[in-house]
């Protein structure tokens, strides 16, 4: 019996601030003590607070240690773990009188989120499937195959209002019910763990943190619908989470939890794990099956619909990790139970990764219908350095964003779409006012025409010639005309492309039209970027009052722009200059602006 | 490692490794033992102390209990000294315990909430 257990998270995030070197030291700095049998250490997937890792819990205190660095390992194990005396310089401290937080559940960033797909997500080793069957894990599948029909578990799926959390928000029970009902000799359930929005890294998480709840959900499925195999479809980007899912699966099939005859009910259920190379199109579910299919990625006409003709051609059903992390919790605590949380429509939970200008970068799971302040001011703990908040971005490049002005937005599937924004698949980039909302549409356009699969011209054509127009926008050459075209070209791709990335590509452009028309009105006519991010429309200009004439900006100067003499006002020549900001940086009078 | 047939060995497995996580339990409404553990706490031998009631609390599978260390609590000559708090109830010391008197702290005070007056401050700093 251990007396006390350190967990140290071994997410993605932590992991490249050296948390594994942090668990070799603690490991080694224990054992050295003599404190090896008393004292364990777990390996956890992500806490969520990743603006602060590498984090550290010690239990029983349940002390809450952030920024944890290998060389304060042996002070944390001398004083905290033998003399009981806890590091207090280490401790996760916050508020106007940095009060130490007692515990991670008390503290803001915790209290008001409310964690069913990230439950276990930093609670347990994800390596171990018995720490997931003590937190109640198989449990349901046990429930399903000893007591429950399949009709009788679509119907709980249907009933709790569970819908697609990759993105669509298509009814999850619907869904099955339709593969269910088409008959054949092979069925397959997809699990799409294929996240591709910039930003985003919620299902991967999931993948590291709790992957037996996705073994769980997707064997769950297979007895609802009559699939008996199953493929895990990853992104090779994410070592960790395929390493963890392998060594899942491998003591979920040594248990007998997958394979032949699970639980003794003559249901059969077996997984494959698939590696994506990184192409964004194949998220897109019929992409994405061409690929299992060792096909090269391109998406195909809808319908027939997977549930018809998926994978290999037989029905299928697929989901987003998000999703199938819902599933277990579901079936354990009953329809009612989720659809008890969320708003009319949407009901239950959603995770963000909350990224951009906040200060609590990191993994959040809030229940719908949470207002986006309170993600952004309360969970998020507002902007960094007393910015004002401009918008916040939402379903990556696929997504829109939501302007200050709607900052009370209740979060839901249908409020977004109202606004002309979508949920996607939880990607929350917060931007601040020295954000230009043109280059944060063409950032995004970028992504997609990189990552058009080519196949239909609408998206392959269209969305390399609205970057053209953005770029002559940015740079000062545009016309009031050139954002007509933009718009009506937006509109073309939308209806014209074949799949989901063409459809959706648009969007950024559409959305910051929207809500920032302004702005881009200022690129054309006035030729000023007012957020003074696009390099070409800014001009640095020295303040004669303030400038000294202290030489400073002509030394640092990489092109000889600035000229002037010794404590009289210097000039730049804006027909030299880079731009490159090096004299801003450099005057200690505050003298130079980017105007 | 044999196939799982059925929900009771299912449940055995859940109930063998939850006992092993019961220290990761962020209930505040806990029965707390506290243990003091600085230099001359160690130096009179509280890790032994320590490590007993550990044990003992795991053997019963007390559910509700945790058993956690401190500093020095500032009386260094009635050490090992191990403080018992009960929610509701005021803050019982023991002082110069010892392993052997652990189970009956357990089983008289924890289980059954009789204080073991004999072994508390009051009773041996007369």
């Amino acid at each position: 019996m251990y007396r006390a257990h350190v967990l140290v998270c071994g997410g993605t995030g932590c992991t490249s601030s050296n948390s594994l070197e942090i668990i070799k030291a603690l490991e080694s700095s224990i054992a050295e003590a003599g404190l090896a049998e008393e004292i364990k250490v777990i390996k956890t997937g992500c806490f969520g607070l990743c603006a602060l890792g590498p984090i550290m819990i010690v239990y029983p205190e349940g002390c809450f240690y952030c920024q944890v660095k290998p060389e304060d390992v042996q002070e944390i194990v001398d004083e905290h773990l033998l003399k009981g005396r806890p590091v207090k310089r280490l401790i996760y401290k916050e508020g106007s009188n940095l009060e130490m937080a007692k515990s991670l559940n008390n503290t803001d960033f915790y209290k008001k989120q409310h964690r069913i797909a990230l439950r276990n997500c930093g609670v347990i080793d994800p390596e171990n499937i018995n720490e997931y069957i003590a937190m109640d894990g198989y449990q349901a599948l046990a429930k399903c195959l000893t007591e429950m029909t399949p009709a009788d578990v679509i119907k709980v799926v249907k009933d709790s209002g569970l819908r697609g959390r990759g993105g669509g928000g298509f009814p999850t029970g619907l869904k099955w019910e339709f593969t269910a009902k088409n008959q054949a000799d092979q069925k397959y359930v997809v699990c799409n763990a294929d996240e591709g929005d910039p930003g985003a890294f919620m299902d991967r998480s999931v993948l590291e943190g709790d992957p037996h709840a996705i073994i769980e959900a997707m064997t769950i499925c297979g007895y609802a619908t009559g699939a008996t195999e199953g493929y895990i479809y990853v992104r090779a980007e994410y070592p960790i989470a395929v390493k963890r899912l392998e060594i899942a699966i491998g003591q979920a099939k040594e248990l007998g939890l997958l394979g032949k005859n699970i639980f003794d009910s003559g249901f059969d259920f077996d997984l494959h794990i698939r590696l994506g190379a990184g192409a964004f199109v194949c998220g897109e579910e019929t992409a994405l099956m061409t690929s299992i299919e060792g096909n090269r990625g391109e998406p195909r006409p809808r319908p027939p619909y997977p549930a018809v003709k998926g994978l290999f051609g037989k029905p299928t059903t697929e989901n987003n990790v998000e999703t199938f992390a819902n599933i277990p919790q579901i079936l354990l605590h009953g329809a009612e139970h989720f659809a008890s949380m969320g708003t009319e429509r949407s009901k239950g939970t959603k995770v963000f990764a909350l990224g951009g200008k906040i200060k609590n970068t990191g993994l959040v799971e809030i229940p719908m219908g949470t207002t986006l302040r309170e993600v952004i001011e309360d969970i998020g703990g507002g902007i960094p350095g007393g910015k004002k908040f401009k918008a916040a971005q939402t379903g990556g490049p696929s997504g829109g964003c939501i302007p200050a002005s709607l900052i009370d937005t209740e979060i839901d599937y249908d409020n977004l779409t109202a606004i002309g924004c979508m949920m996607g698949s939880g990607g929350l980039i917060v931007m601040d006012e020295d954000n230009c909302m043109v280059d944060i549409a063409k950032f995004f356009l970028d992504f997609t025409v990189d990552e058009s699969c080519g196949k239909c011209s609408p998206c392959r054509i269209g969305t390399k010639r609205m970057m053209e127009l953005l770029e002559k926008i940015t740079s000062g050459k545009g016309t009031l005309e050139d954002i007509d075209k933009l718009e009506e070209l937006a509109y073309y791709i939308k209806q014209n492309s074949l799949c989901g990335l063409g459809q959706t590509a648009p969007n950024p452009v559409l959305a910051t039209l929207k809500f920032f028309r302004e702005e881009y009105i200022a690129h054309v006519v006035d030729k000023k970027c007012p957020a003074g991010v696009c390099k070409a429309l800014l001009n640095y200009v020295i303040d004669p009052d303030k400038c000294r004439g202290c030489t400073m900006c002509a030394k640092v100067c990489p092109a000889g722009a600035i000229s002037g003499t010794v404590k009289n006002p210097h000039t730049i020549d804006t027909s030299l200059c880079l731009k490159c900001g090096a004299c801003m940086e450099k005057c200690k009078f505050n003298a130079i602006s980017k105007k | 490692m044999s196939f799982m047939k059925s929900l009771a060995e299912l449940n055995a497995i859940r109930e063998k490794a939850k006992s092993t996580m019961t220290v990761r339990d962020d209930n505040t409404e806990l029965k707390r033992i506290v243990v003091g553990m600085a230099t001359c706490g160690i130096a009179a031998g509280a890790r032994p102390v320590l490590n007993a009631f550990v044990d003992e609390v795991a053997r019963r599978k007390l559910d509700g209990v945790r058993v956690s260390q401190t500093g020095c609590i500032g009386m260094c000559q009635y050490e090992p000294i191990v403080e018992v708090f009960i929610p509701g109830e005021e803050k019982v010391t023991y002082v110069k315990m010892t392993a052997d008197k652990v189970a009956k702290v357990v089983n008289d005070h924890i289980v059954n909430g009789n204080i073991v007056e004999e072994y508390t401050i009051g009773a041996i700093a007369k």
